[in-house]
């Protein structure tokens, strides 16, 4: 057993056990830690991106290299500030209108092939990893599960008659699939949980020897 | 045996809590070696980088915090390492602020432990805010959205950066994420640029992302601890081999043992909760 001697690895395991707590109930050591995080994740974050987005792209080319056109950006963005000020918050629709206008440009063609032709294409087309009887049957369950199940949310019908079995199947997908994500969902937690056991038995008090 | 059964359903929420706490410590304490078999998505981007030819370049961005960290930091860690190994180049950044950090924690590690050159044998970019400008910016010309490096040293005077110029010369990005980012890359750099995307994702996203390797959108996909796991396992042999056996991690192989302990209590729960409600509702009706 080699108990670290380094401090930072002392207080993120105190704030590991201070979130901890939390399953006992809520209680002031938990609420601390969480607070330690909210203002230490936004500092970070602010820090980052003021070094690394705003003055690099925006206060440096604007006011060092005197680039006058950067002056649109540095307007639209003193504009979102507005809202602070009841009388002109309206302001902000500016700059919002301009980000929607953009992302909305730049997204919906490109999200619309990436996320739906591509989608339906291969729905249809043979799996481009190549061709095998495992293959082939996986995709003729994904044409199945996907005709089925957006059939069943298809409500301009009523699900009787030949719906009724078909929208039946679908239900079945549906529920394969929540079981799937459920079940990554809990390895997905319980990878946390080990994370931090590692993180404490290991870096902390030092009774994993597997882990350097 | 039905009182047994009906008394295991009603536990209280302290002693399931404490039996898989005992579940998830055991096998990190003893050691299971069950080994990791590598399933189709981890073995398609592990002989994707594993034969592409020396001196080429692959874009790795740890789009993530220290929150996803046990899933994706051995993923980042393995893959930089079987980069090196293979003579290829990682070229690390983040559109997350907290993933730099990260990304250089991995970086360091493969300096440390298989003498890797920073500048030569991998470059570290850092962080730029926005997702699809930055995206979409490295297809037009990466000097633009970076034009230094993490260090400040510009990319021009990086040997490891020589003749790259944007996607073309790049021949994979993977996206290491706790959230859509992967889906960012997908649909600006490879809808827009025909770019090569593979991901390393958390195991809760894993299920939104399988549409997109049946497509080919990506080439493949590591998914939560286990896809780490076998990524780690494949890349401690390939250490092995090479004779950097002191270089192996285990972090997400002993992990994912823990992980398969937790994951066969709570069936057990499960099973053992459905048993009981059933038969103290059969009890009532009595």
């Amino acid at each position: 057993m080699h108990i670290s001697h380094d401090p930072w690895i002392w207080i993120a395991a105190i704030l590991t056990l201070a979130i901890f707590s939390f399953l006992y109930k809520d209680n002031p050591f938990f609420k601390m830690a969480e607070h330690i995080f909210v203002g230490v994740a936004t500092g970070y974050g602010f820090v980052y991106t003021w070094n690394n987005g705003i003055y690099p792209n925006l206060l440096r080319p604007l006011f060092v290299d005197h680039q006058i056109l950067f002056v649109i950006p540095f307007i639209l963005g003193l504009m979102y500030l507005s809202v602070v000020v009841p009388k002109f918050a309206y302001f902000i629709r500016w700059p919002f209108a301009f980000l929607l206008g953009v992302g909305s440009g730049l997204s919906i063609p490109l999200a619309f092939r990436a996320s739906l032709v591509e989608q339906i294409k291969y729905t249809i087309l043979p799996n481009p990893h190549g061709m095998s009887m495992g293959l082939f049957i996986n995709a003729l369950l994904i044409l199945i599960g996907v005709v089925t199940v957006v059939l069943y949310f298809y409500f301009s019908t009523p699900h009787e008659g030949v719906m009724k079995p078909v929208t039946k199947v679908g239900i079945v997908f549906l529920m394969v699939g929540f079981g799937a994500s459920f079940g990554y969902t809990i390895m997905a937690r319980f990878s946390l949980l080990v994370g931090r056991f590692e993180f404490l038995l290991g870096n902390w008090l030092g009774v994993l020897p597997w882990l350097r | 045996m039905r009182d047994f059964l009906i008394k295991l359903a009603s536990l209280n929420r302290t002693t399931i809590y404490l039996i898989i706490t005992i579940g998830v410590l055991l096998p990190l304490v003893v050691p299971l070696n069950l080994g990791q078999k590598m399933s189709p998505p981890t073995e398609r981007l592990y002989t994707f980088i594993d034969t592409l030819p020396k001196g080429s370049h692959i874009l790795l961005s740890a789009d993530y915090d220290p929150s996803t960290l046990p899933e994706l930091q051995p993923m980042l860690e393995a893959i930089v390492k079987h980069a090196v190994l293979r003579g290829v180049i990682p070229i690390v950044m983040s559109l997350y602020p907290q993933g730099t950090g990260l990304g250089i924690q991995a970086c360091e590690k493969a300096r440390l432990e298989l003498g890797a050159r920073p500048d030569t044998d991998y470059v570290i970019l850092g962080y730029k805010p926005g997702f699809s400008a930055v995206i979409l910016g490295i297809g037009e010309d990466i000097r633009k959205i970076f034009p230094t490096n993490y260090s400040g040293i510009p990319l021009d005077s990086i040997p490891a950066m020589r003749g790259v110029k944007n996607y073309n010369d790049i021949a994979l990005v993977v996206s290491f994420s706790g959230g859509s980012t992967p889906f960012a890359w997908v649909t600006y750099a490879n809808t827009k640029y025909g770019q090569k995307i593979a991901s390393g994702i958390t195991a809760v996203s894993a299920a939104d992302f399988y549409p997109y390797l049946q497509t080919g959108q990506f080439i493949g996909a590591l998914m939560g601890m286990k896809g780490a796991a076998e990524y780690e396992y494949q890349v401690n042999k390939l250490l092995e081999k090479e004779g950097f056996k002191k270089a192996k991690s285990v972090f997400a192989v002993r992990g994912m043992e823990a992980n398969s302990i937790a994951h066969f209590l709570i069936m057990l729960f499960i099973v053992v909760g459905n048993i009981g409600y059933f038969l103290t509702k059969k009890r009532r009706e009595a």
